[in-house]
């Protein structure tokens, strides 16, 4: 009879989670404003964040492959784990962004948050209605980018953890079967 | 000399031409990026001579487009309030509302008020900067590792 072995060691190097590199997340930041590309970039830094950061909603369509033009790289290479846009931007606007990201099956799922210097309570309704995660004054705070970043962090060790438990799941029961079956 | 920039730094705040957000960006620098409020500053400068130039041509031209010049305003109020540029900011939210309003003579009053604010804090900024560069770099806020 050969010998079984307990699934006590499981391989984790082939992770399933989204995260760019275990520890980083990778975010796409997009505003009009140039000072406030290189604030929020900072910002992002600073919050040992991954940063790609666009002056258009257009510009980061492109970014996402999402434009139509089937030249981008694909989601899985990609790996963004969250998405800042300013809401006022000349052509399409962050709520457009917005719209366009959550309409997609291959990013819906990225968390998307609006930045605007305007605290208007419609627009903020509409904003979260849509699906955004969040909606931030601007100028934004490093406390708010830490705040998301700790909450997006919770948000994929939970599902990192629910993945491995179900892989445990699964190899006990194979082990259970082979051990059944006197293999 | 890290005395006198430290005094400099206080007038600007204690005058007004600076808020609380000017702090926010020098808690962002250290070793690594020593001159990142200057750098912003740079940006903000040759971006806000852009606008000051766009608004200039538009109000030049005589008839006025204030859903345009708003927009302008917009952008100015945006990056100057990012930047921690109080009086700068307070100008351009009162050109907005003589924007609103449909006033021109108010926003050419304004503009006027704004173009000036805008110049005092670049000469008192590039004035703030190169001392506090010729000080050393303990004078410039930095975040404890």
């Amino acid at each position: 009879m050969a010998e079984v072995l307990r699934p006590e060691k499981l391989d984790i190097s082939n992770d399933t989670s989204s995260l760019a590199s275990p520890e980083l997340l990778h975010v796409l930041a997009v505003d009009d404003s140039i000072v406030d590309r290189k604030f929020i970039e900072r910002l992002l830094r600073v919050s040992s964040c991954k940063v790609t950061v666009v002056d258009s909603a257009t510009r980061a369509l492109q970014y996402l492959g999402l434009d139509g033009d089937n030249s981008s790289v694909g989601f899985q290479d990609l790996k963004i784990n969250l998405i800042m846009t300013d809401y006022s931007m000349p052509g399409m606007t962050g709520y457009e962004l917005l719209k366009k990201i959550k309409e997609s099956s291959v990013f819906r799922e990225i968390p998307v948050v609006i930045m605007s210097s305007e605290n208007i309570l419609p627009r903020i309704d509409r904003c979260l209605e849509e699906g955004a995660e969040d909606f931030l004054l601007k100028p934004v705070k490093l406390a708010d980018v830490k705040r998301l970043r700790d909450s997006l962090m919770k948000a994929e060790e939970r599902v990192f953890k629910n993945i491995m438990h179900k892989r445990e799941l699964e190899a006990n029961d194979i082990f259970s079967q082979l051990k059944r079956a006197k293999i | 000399m890290q005395r006198q920039v430290a005094l400099i730094k206080q007038s600007l705040f204690d005058q007004g031409y600076l808020d609380e957000q000017f702090m926010e960006l020098e808690e962002l620098q250290d070793d690594a990026n020593p001159n990142f409020v200057e750098e912003v500053a740079t940006l903000y400068f040759k971006d806000s001579a852009r606008l000051i130039n766009n608004i200039e041509q538009a109000l030049e031209r005589g008839s006025f487009d204030f859903n345009r010049l708003d927009n302008y305003m917009h952008q100015f109020k945006g990056s100057s309030t990012s930047i921690g540029a109080s009086k700068v900011k307070t100008e351009c939210t009162m050109f907005r509302e003589y924007c609103r309003a449909g006033n021109a003579e108010g926003c050419l009053r304004t503009f006027k008020q704004l173009k000036k604010e805008h110049a005092t804090l670049r000469k008192k900024l590039e004035q703030y900067f190169q001392l506090a560069r010729q000080a050393g770099p303990k004078e410039i806020a930095r975040r404890p590792k």
